[in-house]
């Protein structure tokens, strides 16, 4: 019988929290699996698992209009219809442009044309820690959501082709599109906060988004003795909320060194407090994992 | 002055220094805090809420007496919103971004346009300052719209700081938009600098000028410090690396009411920025 593939999202709200800090640890624990960075605005994690791109894919993100000078009029209606106010003087704001194609329906004259664009590209990486899907999308570019859906995709495949048990998601701050693309249908959205009054508020939007979409989610609480007030209120809501916490990582300076070696916690920093901390995260997630029914079996290294 | 404060990367302070530099400011300044996916600066401010409203975008709904099941809606819908099953259309309202093209293509007037909630917009005051927030609802996907509602709200004011979100796509140019001068806070570390460099580009192409704010900064760092010099942009302010900033900023405090020396900086920020 196939084994279904395991997906974990690594999710926070507010940005800096330690996703990818946390991402790139639990890929090292888990033995080669394939890792998705679906923060596509600001993909960092290849900034730790290295890696060259064995394979690169243009993302082709949508539409973009552009107006013919030759055979336009300056009647204005493209300008009346466009809801996002792309068009000004006749002229197209590529960054503003949706590629909805209101201008080319209202316009009498034909003269203007959509044509497709490369918004971004995918690349496709074998490291040490297993294969990386990371995408770098053009700057200011529309439809971070649908690329982030793109690397998930990508990622999922690389899974069926190499027999890996374990997608393991990057996922972006917020709660907006591309943070939906990457909660959507995981096994676990493991949400990485801190005892801070934004890291809290953010917090509680990203555990009301993964119940939206019924995904089940776990908290890990980082820089935990920065506030130890606030991390113990942290702990009752999650409570009050049936939310399980899966750890607390201390405030630990190794931790910050790690980033800027380059490297992964495990192998900058092995049996510092934040990595032993990270450690036993990665064997609660695994507890979780095999909990599941008809669950995979992963081996720990 | 419109000043926005980005960053790329989350989490390196945006909201600490869009905060503080409104209260420094002296004389009649807004804060808007665009971040509409996590929306912070309240908590630090801690503002009387004055009004609340919500903000919606026009999403299609179909008088079915009146729909001949053509499909031209779904045709002309580039977002998959509309789906013509077995000549009758259905409505994916998730998927809609309100360009309005299905009303457009419909030959027998059977679209009608209804607004869909999809976020809101607290107004109030914290002391003096009008601060405005967006948030857009669990769920949404589309922060642009609450953004660009948001937005709206600047003028009439001498001074507007504008809390943008993280990231360096399309929510970022509309909170950026408009604005005279944007302040970029990053952090010393390979991640940090990353991001810097997107955001730098975003903002190249929409020709705001720039500034960086080095946070956390607890020596040099080099490939930093290269990228700034090189690309001329201006590190305007530098941040020690300090744990009573953190856990000043982790109990919601400002730090121009606690951290001594901080309003004098933040005032001196205010004035290169405006030169």
């Amino acid at each position: 019988m196939k084994r279904p593939v395991r997906q974990v999202a690594v999710l926070s709200g507010k940005g800096g929290t330690g996703k990818t800090t946390v991402t790139a640890s639990l890929a090292c624990y888990a033995g080669r699996p394939i890792v998705a960075d679906c923060d596509v605005d600001a993909s960092n994690l290849s900034l730790l698992l290295q890696g060259t791109p064995r394979s690169r894919h243009p993302f082709i993100g949508g539409l973009k209009a552009d107006i013919d000078p030759a055979r336009c009029t300056s009647c204005g209606k493209c300008e009346d219809h466009c809801r996002f106010r792309a068009i000004r003087s006749m002229k197209v704001d590529h960054m503003a442009c949706e590629g909805c194609g209101v201008c080319q329906l209202v316009c009498p004259e034909g003269a203007a044309v959509l044509h497709e664009t490369v918004s971004g590209e995918i690349f496709v990486r074998d490291t040490s820690h297993g294969t990386v899907v990371d995408a770098e999308m053009m700057p200011g570019e529309p439809n971070s959501g649908k690329l982030a859906a793109r690397v998930r995709t990508l990622a999922m495949e690389e899974a069926k082709i190499q027999d890996s048990p374990l997608v393991l998601i990057d996922g972006p701050p917020g709660t907006g599109c591309p943070a939906i693309s990457s909660v959507i249908g995981v096994d676990l959205a493991l949400i990485v906060t801190e005892p801070t009054r934004s890291g809290g508020h953010d917090l509680g939007r990203v555990i009301d988004l993964a119940s939206h979409f019924n995904t089940p989610c776990a908290v890990i609480i980082n820089k935990h003795d920065l506030n130890p007030d606030l991390t113990i209120e942290i702990i009752h809501e999650c409570q009050r909320r049936g939310v399980q916490i899966m750890g607390l990582l201390p405030f630990d300076e190794q931790a910050g060194e790690a980033i800027i070696s380059g490297l992964p916690l495990p192998e900058s920093a092995p049996d510092s407090p934040a990595e032993m901390a990270v450690r036993a995260v990665w064997e609660k997630v695994l507890a979780f994992l095999e909990g599941i029914p008809d669950g995979p079996s992963i081996t720990v290294r | 002055m419109k000043i926005a404060v980005a960053s790329g990367k989350g989490g390196t302070g945006k909201t600490t220094i869009a905060v503080n530099l409104a209260l420094a400011i002296e004389g009649d300044v807004q804060l808007l805090d665009c971040d509409v996916e996590g929306p912070n600066a309240h908590l630090f401010l801690r503002p009387c809420i004055e009004s609340v409203r919500p903000v919606g975008i026009s999403t299609p709904r179909i008088d079915a007496d009146r729909c001949l099941g053509c499909g031209k809606c779904s045709d002309a819908c580039h977002f998959n919103a509309l789906l013509r099953i077995r000549k009758k259309i259905k409505i994916i309202q998730n998927l809609c971004h309100g360009c309005e093209a299905c009303q457009l293509v419909c030959p027998t007037g059977a679209l009608a346009l209804e607004p869909r909630r999809i976020g809101s917009i607290s107004e109030g005051m914290a002391g003096p300052i009008p601060i405005a927030f967006g948030e857009l609802d669990i769920g949404q996907s589309l922060s642009v719209p609450v953004i660009r509602e948001l937005k709206a709200l600047v003028r009439g004011h001498a001074h507007t700081v504008i809390d943008c979100p993280p990231g360096t796509s399309c929510p970022v140019v509309e909170a950026v938009q408009g604005c005279d001068r944007c302040l970029m806070v990053t952090e010393p570390t390979p991640f940090g600098l990353h991001d810097l460099k997107i955001l730098a580009k975003v903002l190249g192409r929409m020709g705001v000028p720039m500034g960086a704010i080095v946070n956390r900064d607890n020596g040099t760092y080099e490939p930093l410090e290269e990228f700034c010099r090189s690309s001329g942009i201006p590190v305007l302010m530098r941040i020690p690396f300090d744990r009573r900033i953190a856990e000043l900023y982790s109990r919601g405090e400002v730090l121009v009411d606690t951290y001594p020396g901080f309003r004098e900086r933040m005032v001196g920020l205010f004035n290169q920025v405006r030169a």
